[in-house]
C-alpha cells in the first residue's frame, strides 16, 4: 500500500520523478489565469499575506510590497491590462513602505496612520470573503433543497357562476313585458298558446345555439300573453332543471343554457 | 375547528397542493367564517406535522414567504441526477456582494466598492436583481442621489432562511480574536507559574 503515495509523477531520461521539481518553470500564461482567480487588490494582498502564514496585523510591509510590486511588474511586462485598483493599491503601499522608512516627524501626529487604513480595509474585506463563502455553504432552494408539491390540476381554474337573485329575474321579466307593450299595436290575434309548446321551443333555441341571451326567448309579436306564456315555460323548464339561468355580474344579461350534469 | 387531529390532514394537504410557500394567515382564510381555526391551532397544528415528519426524507420548513414541505439536504444528490443541467455555481465576485448587500443592508455601489477594492460588475447587479434577491429600497441622500440595495424575501427563502436574523454570523476579525488568544495564553502562564 505504500508504494502507492510514491507512484513516480513522470520518467524523465530513465528517471523517476515523485515530486514537482522546486524551481517548475510556470508558463506566462499562468499568470493571467492566477490574476483572474482574485477579486481585486485586496484579494491578491490577503494571498500574500496568508502565503506566508501570517496574521494580517503582523504582516511585513516592506516584504508584501516587494511581493506586489514584482507581480504588477511581471503583468506589465507581459501586456496584461491592469485594473487601475491593482495600480492604486501599489502606490498606496509604496507610500506606506516610504513612510515606514523615513523617521516620522512629530507634526503629522494628526494625520490618520495609513497602515492603519490599509489593515482595517484587508480586515473588512477578509471578512466579508469569508461570509460570502459561508453564504454559498448555506442550503439553497434548487440546489440542495426543493420544495415538494402535488400536481392538483386545474381544479384551480374553475370559477363558481354567481348566485341568481330572484329579483332580478323578475326585472328582466318585467323590462320584457315593458318591451312587449311597446308591440302591442302590433299584436296579432293571440293563438292559443301552451307552456309545453314554448317549453319545446325553447328547448330547440337553446339545443341550437347552447347559449342564450334571456330576451331572445321571448316573441314580442306574440304580444303579452306570449310573453308571460314564454316566461311560464322558462320558470317551468327552470324547475324541472332542464335549463339554467346564469349572470356573470349584478345587471349583466341572463344566459340560458342547458343544465350541464 | 380547533382539534388538531381533524386540522393535520387538512393543512397537509394544503401545503402540498399550493404551489407556493403558504403563511398561516393565508391557511386560516381558506376554512369558512364561522369554524376558523385561530393561529395558534394553526401553529401547533404545524409543530405537529413537524414532528410526524422527523425521520422521513421530507421536512415542513418555514420560509420567508410561509410554511411548505421540502427535500432535505441530504438527497440533493440524488433530485439532481434528475435533470441534465447543473445547479449554477455563484462567482466569489457574486457572492461577495450579495453577503455585503446582506450584511450591510442598506448599502449603496460604492460602499460596496470601498469594501471589496475592486468596481462592482453591472452585470452581478442586473443579475442579483432578475433573480430578485436583491432591489432597490431608497436613494441616499448624496451627490448623484446612489440607489440603496437590500435583499429581498426570494433571497430569504432561497437560501432556507426564515429572517436577517438567521443569517450565520459574521466571522469575528482577527485582531480581537488574537489578542484574546494572547491574553488567554498569559492568563494560562500565570496560572501555570504563580
Amino acid at each position: 500500500m505504500t508504494e502507492q503515495t510514491t507512484l513516480p509523477l513522470a520518467k524523465i531520461q530513465g528517471q523517476f520523478l515523485t515530486a514537482f521539481p522546486q524551481d517548475l518553470y510556470v508558463p506566462p500564461d499562468a499568470l493571467e489565469i492566477i490574476l483572474e482567480e482574485f477579486e481585486g487588490p485586496l484579494d491578491l494582498l490577503l494571498y500574500l499575506i496568508r502565503k506566508q502564514n501570517l496574521n494580517i496585523i503582523e504582516f511585513s510591509v516592506a516584504e508584501i510590497t516587494r511581493q506586489y510590486l514584482s507581480y504588477i511588474t511581471m503583468m506589465k511586462t507581459l501586456h496584461i491590462d491592469l485594473a487601475a485598483e491593482y495600480l492604486v493599491m501599489a502606490a498606496t503601499l509604496t507610500e506606506i513602505k516610504s513612510r515606514l522608512l523615513l523617521p516620522a516627524p512629530e507634526i503629522s501626529c494628526e494625520e490618520e496612520d495609513p497602515r492603519a487604513d490599509l489593515l482595517r480595509r484587508l480586515q473588512a474585506y477578509e471578512q466579508i470573503k469569508k461570509a460570502a463563502l459561508t453564504l454559498d455553504t448555506l442550503p439553497q432552494q434548487q440546489r440542495d433543497t426543493f420544495i415538494c408539491f402535488t400536481q392538483t390540476g386545474n381544479l384551480a381554474a374553475t370559477r363558481p357562476a354567481p348566485k341568481l337573485n330572484l329579483e332580478e329575474l323578475a326585472f328582466a321579466y318585467n323590462e320584457v313585458l315593458f318591451r312587449a307593450t311597446l308591440f302591442a299595436k302590433h299584436a296579432i290575434p293571440p293563438e292559443p298558446l301552451s307552456v309545453r309548446e314554448q317549453m319545446i321551443r325553447i328547448l330547440n333555441l337553446i339545443n341550437k345555439n347552447h347559449f342564450l341571451d334571456f330576451t331572445h326567448l321571448f316573441l314580442l309579436k306574440e304580444g303579452r300573453l306570449g310573453v308571460v306564456v314564454t316566461f311560464l315555460a322558462i320558470l317551468e323548464l327552470l324547475k324541472q332543471s332542464v335549463i339554467d339561468i346564469k349572470q356573470e355580474k349584478p345587471y349583466d344579461t341572463l344566459t340560458i343554457s342547458i343544465m350541464s350534469l | 375547528m380547533s382539534e388538531t387531529d381533524e386540522l393535520k390532514p387538512i393543512v397537509e394537504t394544503l401545503l402540498f397542493a399550493s404551489g407556493e410557500p403558504l403563511t398561516l394567515e393565508r391557511i386560516r382564510q381558506l376554512f369558512p367564517q364561522d369554524d376558523m381555526p385561530t393561529l395558534a391551532h394553526l401553529h401547533k397544528t404545524i409543530k405537529a406535522l413537524q414532528h410526524d415528519y422527523s425521520g422521513r426524507p421530507l421536512e415542513l420548513k418555514e420560509l420567508a414567504t410561509g410554511f411548505c414541505f421540502q427535500t432535505k439536504t441530504a438527497y440533493a444528490a440524488w433530485i439532481a441526477k434528475l435533470w441534465e443541467e447543473k445547479p449554477p455555481r455563484f462567482s466569489r465576485a457574486l457572492l461577495e456582494t450579495l453577503a455585503l448587500i446582506a450584511y450591510r443592508q442598506p448599502i449603496t455601489r460604492a460602499e460596496i466598492e470601498d469594501i471589496r477594492g475592486v468596481a462592482v460588475s453591472p452585470t452581478i447587479v442586473k443579475n442579483l436583481l432578475e433573480r430578485e434577491w436583491i432591489h432597490i429600497i431608497g436613494h441616499k441622500e448624496l451627490p448623484g442621489r446612489p440607489a440603496l440595495f437590500a435583499t429581498t424575501k426570494r433571497f430569504l427563502e432561497h437560501f432556507n432562511l426564515k429572517d436577517l436574523t438567521e443569517l450565520p454570523a459574521l466571522p469575528q476579525i482577527e485582531q480581537n480574536s488574537a489578542q484574546t488568544e494572547q491574553k488567554e495564553e498569559k492568563v494560562e502562564e500565570i496560572a501555570k507559574n504563580p
